[in-house]
């Protein structure tokens, strides 16, 4: 089944927050910001701005009648500042006009003065000043220490991975108007509305049944709009409790950039021991997370950075600490993979560095340390349906890369002007949030009562067809077709307590909760429609809207049993609640259970350097996915293959910069480039391995959303052997992403240093 | 008052002909298909189509919205995402769909508008001028792989279309809807455009300006380059090719004449920035804006070529390489323009090089022309240039200077490189640090004699001597 967006996207006719139609009188917001990373307020002075055509208000802080709070986690990052500024680009007023452009022109005629700060903007520094938002946390397994001496191979080094900006195409931004008796409505585009409502109500010191959110989709969120999309609104909402006036406020793409947070950079350290024959006895690493100004969602990170530390291997000694440091940022938030990417970097750095050291390819010690079923991981949790060794033999025997690596290696004897280079890139990716609260959901049907349905849940459609998936579920339950039923837009007064539709868990928890209130209703209708044929409930059946007795098609269609059931007044609505089983996570000890299950999946890479201009191509990525049973093999062959040029757009091309002063360097889209259609890899093919799937996924289907993003690393790997290829000497330090400069450094440095 | 034809409604606006189209259309026509991704061209989600009669057919073009003037479609027929619309998906939009090319759908009307300028254009369907044309779209969220098929798809689609008769075969064949067939009759009876003359400040596609300053430009009355025909030709005579200033990127590459004299042409400009910028960015805008890493200054600058500047009725010629004084700094009066660019044929062979971070639609790291004339195995005349190595787009008279009566042999070439390194003062930015521009700048020095000469310059007998 095709996206149920698709036709309404192809014609321009969806309709995305800035497209809402505005309500007489809607006034505009721009949001004025520090100019600096680290200081003081002195003062400020709105006059001038104020005095500008159209302004209506500026507000700041002192306009605030709750808490000056927006932190999720950790209360410590203020809506508007007060008087610290802690990253250029922190909110301190907002302007309120009659146009955008007013808004935009008064913003400039505000005079900040200010006391600057050296700023911090490296992780490493903030770390040796102990300016961190939260003790270090460690996973520990085995005995590392006493471990070592039975390594016949050592290899200490340093692996970096810089962060990334989000770029959903469309921005954040939110709408807001005032409703009767100081009830307000918030359109966000927002990955979690109830972060919204919450927040908003405790800005705005009244009760979060004052305010309802609504959100009909997203233009790509990617985690960028799972907590960083809340400020715009609760500012949006300020306004309105202020001035009691509709008020916009949607982020211009420069905007965007400068003030809402990226992928964390991590800067890590580690040493991996070997036996003689290739298997990994111990791994230690500490990672200094670049979490920005404020907590954010950087501590939830840091976890699952620690839980997949040792991606797709068995290691019976690991000892990993990981430090989430405090800099003058803005605040670092989720992007898809959630710390997992920036994890499983270092492990894949240290393989890397140790087969270089042994002149042997990577992939044979990966090989020799793959999970497998009852493997037990760091954090204590077991390996169930361990299917890496198979994915493992269907692509290397599928695409035999026996032969692709002679082909390779052939390519590089006789070529000087180009190199070719491959790697392996296998995950294993946990999925639940790994704060197990956060592992339900709700789901609410109407059938009405000409037979059509309405399904409300807590999910939010941002591209990755969530919607459609739970549409079948529902279609599937009632067997009707797709056109009697409509996804409504995700509403907190529908839903409520919601948590944001996030790692990659959208589709399981909403669905499963959709199942049950499907499976609820149809228990009453079958009851209905029992009586009415005088047989148990248990003997009828539908399919294709017709009701079946013990098999045999009755005269009733879909539609008359709903008529029927309404006349006998028999609920037509039904709210479920569904809370993944099991799961269960201690932190004292980190151990636990965190994980209803994992998905796993491999990647071989090929690229071909330019050893000339030091330019790239990657030739092809072939992937063998365990989509367990795919409810949706079009939605999650597409979430595949985005979620891999996303990755490889990490690695390769995505550079953030900031200088000294904490300035962002690379604030625009012609400064900061993520894949065009040119550069993605010029062929990917996809292959379905062999799965039983999991009764914790919907339908057997697991989710999907972020695990294919780190087969974008292999791409890394793969540049790093081709360059090495051109130039032995190079020993390349892992530092992505691997542009085009490093690439060139790399062919033509005389010696570089690992560290 | 300005006129034009918005999908399938004549339009009249007196906003100021600086104002912008993207702001026009959403703003106040309500017309929300056309996205707001970045305002700077660099995205391509405000793609809408500009259409005019050339050469008695129609003749359209993707185009950014966010960096167009109204002024400068002006009389012309402009289509957004709802004036391709029809009550079944066109083939276009049904790939679309088939294919699961959209996820957040938001990139998605950009992408359909331009693979529907693919459809009208007069060339034979061919998937990789699909993908050309959208080349200055950027989707966030499917990896382009099933864009791709789409592309893929359409063009066997399309296979049978007229390239003489193609808004009728598009109607006829369900690609277009049908009052398509009288836009150049409605054209034609639009009022004639305002008159505009040089005293007003000069625009032509506006595609730096209006990334720079649209604020401050919006509100503004221009003089547009586009509304000046004697602006826009290309002459090849005499051992001389002469291009108005008017003169487009695209238009070079649609020039028989001047593609004649460049066999890699295709390949070169496929390197400067997206056929949507390309469509709309003048020759003389790129070499005014003074931007150190200009492509086609780099590209003229080793044609040793001469630019017109005029005011009023006074005319002088100067060579482009004198044209640069300092960062920014132009040796231009007040109220001069570029109005020709003048340079001599044969010029022997020609190279462009550019590297950025990405291949495509992206600002050069560094940027490298040449033109060298060998005879009997030595260099007769060398013009070689290079961006991104010093404040100006730079004539690398030293090199040049060096290069000329020397015998063509890798000595030669890595001496000239120790030249080369001398006149040049790069500084490290975000798109490198000094070490990789002058290693970059090398490489691609060294890529000038590799491509031209292959048969006595190899990477391998150059690096070896390094």
């Amino acid at each position: 089944m095709k996206n149920i967006d698709s036709k309404s996207h192809v014609t321009g006719k969806s309709i995305y927050l800035d497209d809402i139609p505005t309500r007489q009188g809607t006034l505009y917001a721009a949001v004025f910001s520090s100019p600096i990373a680290h200081g003081w307020i002195e003062s400020i002075d709105f006059a001038q701005a104020f005095a500008m055509p159209g302004v209506v208000q500026i507000i700041s802080h002192k306009d605030i009648p709750g808490e000056n709070q927006i932190g999720g986690i950790f209360p410590d990052e203020e809506l508007l500042a007060k008087k610290e500024l802690h990253f250029q680009g922190q909110p301190i007023a907002v302007v309120i006009a009659d146009t955008e452009q007013q808004a935009f022109d008064a913003r400039k005629k505000i005079i900040l003065k200010f006391t600057e700060r050296k700023a911090i903007v490296d992780a490493r520094e903030a770390q040796a000043q102990n300016s961190l938002i939260m003790p270090p946390r460690t996973f520990r397994k085995g005995d590392t220490k006493n471990a070592w001496k039975d390594c016949t191979y050592i290899f200490e080094g340093r692996a970096k991975s810089n962060g990334q900006e989000h770029l959903y195409l469309e921005t954040q931004g939110a709408y807001a108007y005032p409703l009767e008796n100081g009830n307000i409505k918030i359109h966000s585009s927002t990955q979690s509305p109830t972060a919204v409502q919450r927040t908003t109500a405790q800005v705005l010191n009244i009760g979060m049944h004052h305010i309802e959110v609504d959100v009909q989709r997203l233009g790509g969120g990617f985690g960028g709009k799972e907590d960083q999309a809340t400020p715009w609104a609760v500012m949006a909402a300020l306004g309105v409790q202020v001035l009691n006036k509709p008020v916009k406020l949607v982020l211009n793409r420069i905007d965007d950039m400068r003030m809402t947070g990226k992928r964390h950079p991590y800067d890590s350290d580690y040493k991996i021991g070997l036996s003689k024959d290739l298997k990994i006895l111990a791994f230690e690493a500490t990672m200094y997370q670049n979490a920005g100004a404020a907590a954010d969602l950087s501590p939830a990170i840091l976890g699952r950075s620690l839980f997949h530390s040792t991606n797709s291997y068995f290691i019976p000694n690991t000892k990993v600490t990981a430090y989430s440091c405090k800099t003058n940022l803005p605040p670092n938030t989720a992007f898809r993979g959630f710390g997992g990417p920036q994890g499983m970097f270092v492990i894949e750095s240290a393989l890397a560095h140790a087969a270089r050291e042994l002149k042997i390819p990577t992939y044979k010690i990966q090989h020799k340390n793959l999970l497998k079923t009852g493997d037990e991981l760091p954090y204590g949790q077991k390996i169930e349906g361990g299917i890496l060794l198979q994915i493992w033999k269907n692509l290397v025997q599928k695409f035999d890369l026996q032969s692709i690596e002679n082909q390779i290696d052939t390519f590089n004897k006789s070529n000087t002007h180009f190199k070719k280079g491959f790697s392996l890139m296998p995950v294993t990716f946990g999925i639940s949030f790994t704060k197990t609260p956060m592992n339900q959901a709700r789901a609410l049907v109407h059938i009405y009562s000409d037979g059509s349905i309405g399904i409300s849940t807590g999910a939010i459609e941002m591209g990755q067809g969530v919607n459609t998936k739970l549409l079948q579920v529902a279609a599937q339950v009632f067997s009707v077709s797709a056109n009697k039923i409509k996804l409504e837009s995700t509403n907190t007064t529908r839903v409520a307590n919601t948590s944001p539709t996030a790692a990659s868990t959208g589709a399981d928890l909403n669905g499963k909760a959709l199942e049950m209130a499907c499976n609820a209703l149809l228990a009453r209708l079958k009851t209905s429609a029992g009586k009415s044929f005088g047989v148990s409930p248990d003997d009828i059946s539908i399919q294709d809207e017709i009701i079946y007795q013990n098999g045999i098609a009755t005269s009733m269609n879909w539609t008359q049993l709903i008529d029927q059931a309404f006349l006998e007044r028999v609920n037509l609505t039904e709210n479920a609640h569904y809370a993944t089983p099991v799961i269960h996570y201690d932190m004292s000890i980190e151990k636990g259970i965190p994980f209803a299950y994992h998905v796993y999946g491999l990647a071989l890479t090929e690229v071909t350097v330019d050893c000339l201009r030091g330019t790239y191509e990657i030739d092809t990525v072939k992937i063998v996915h365990d989509f367990g049973k795919s409810m949706n093999p079009t939605i999650d062959f597409g979430q595949v293959e985005g979620a891999l040029v996303q990755g490889i757009g990490w690695m390769t091309m995505e550079e953030i910069r900031y200088n000294d002063q904490g300035r962002l360097l690379s604030g625009t889209l012609s400064t900061y480039k993520i894949p065009d259609i040119y550069s993605v890899p010029k062929e990917i093919i996809i292959n379905a391995a062999q799965s039983e799937g999991t009764d914790f996924a919907i339908l057997k289907s697991k989710a999907v959303g972020e695990p294919p993003l780190m087969y974008g690393i292999g791409t890394y790997f793969a540049i790093n052997q081709a360059v090495m290829a051109f130039n032995p000497k190079a020993k390349l330090s892992a530092d992505a992403p691997f542009t085009v400069e490093k690439v060139l450094m790399g062919l033509y440095a005389a010696d570089h240093p690992d560290r | 008052m300005i006129e034009f034809i918005l999908n399938d409604k004549k339009v009249a606006t007196p906003l100021p002909n600086g104002s912008l189209l993207l702001d026009f259309i959403r703003e106040n026509q309500h017309l929300t298909g056309t996205k707001i991704g970045c305002r700077e061209g660099d995205c391509g989600a405000c793609t809408v189509l500009v259409g005019e009669v050339k050469n008695g057919q129609m003749s359209y073009q993707q185009i950014p919205s966010c960096l167009t003037p109204i002024g400068n479609v002006e009389g012309r027929h402009v289509v957004t995402i709802e004036g391709l619309n029809m009550d079944e998906l066109s083939p276009a939009q049904q790939h679309f769909v088939d294919e699961a090319s959209t996820q957040c759908g938001f990139c998605t009307p950009g992408f359909v508008v331009s693979l529907s300028q693919y459809c009208l254009s007069q060339d034979a369907p061919d998937t990789d001028k699909a993908i050309e044309s959208i080349s200055g779209n950027i989707c966030r969220c499917t990896g382009y792989k099933p864009i791709e098929r789409a592309a893929d798809k359409l063009t066997q689609s399309l296979a049978g279309k007229s390239t003489t008769q193609t808004v009728d075969w598009l109607v006829q064949n369900n690609f277009l809807p049908t009052y398509f067939k009288d836009i150049p009759n409605r054209l034609a009876r639009l009022a004639p455009k305002e008159k505009t003359n040089f005293g007003q400040q000069i625009i032509g596609g506006g595609t730096d300006l209006y990334v720079q300053k649209h604020e401050e430009l919006v509100t503004q009355d221009f003089d547009f380059v586009i509304n000046h025909k004697e602006l826009k030709f290309i002459k090849v005579a005499n051992n001389t090719c002469t291009i108005g200033a008017g003169i487009t990127v695209t238009d070079l590459l649609e020039s028989k004449d001047f593609s004649g004299l460049f066999p890699d042409l295709a390949k070169h400009l496929k390197l400067v920035s997206s056929a949507m910028i390309r469509n709309v960015s003048t020759l003389a805008g790129n070499f005014v804006n003074a931007s150190p890493i200009g492509d086609m200054t780099a590209f003229f600058l080793a044609l040793n070529a001469q630019i017109t500047l005029a005011k009023d009725h006074q005319k002088r010629i100067i060579f482009l390489k004198h044209f640069y004084k300092g960062y920014k700094d132009l040796d231009k009066g007040e109220g001069e323009i570029i109005t020709e660019i003048i340079f001599n044929i044969p010029f022997g062979k020609f190279n462009f090089e550019k590297v950025s971070k990405r291949t495509h639609l992206d600002i050069a790291s560094v940027n490298s022309a040449a033109s060298i004339k060998i005879k009997n195995g030595i260099i007769q005349e060398a013009h070689i240039s290079a961006g991104g190595i010093g404040p100006i787009p730079t004539y690398l008279s030293d090199t040049c200077n060096f290069l000329n009566n020397k015998e063509l042999s890798p000595t030669t070439i890595i001496e000239a490189n120790n030249i080369l390194q001398k006149e040049i003062s790069p500084i490290s930015d975000v798109r490198g640090s000094v070490e990789y521009k002058r290693l970059l700048l090398r490489q691609l020095f060294f890529a000038h004699f590799i491509e031209l000469y292959p048969e006595t310059i190899s990477l391998s007998n150059l690096i070896l001597q390094s």
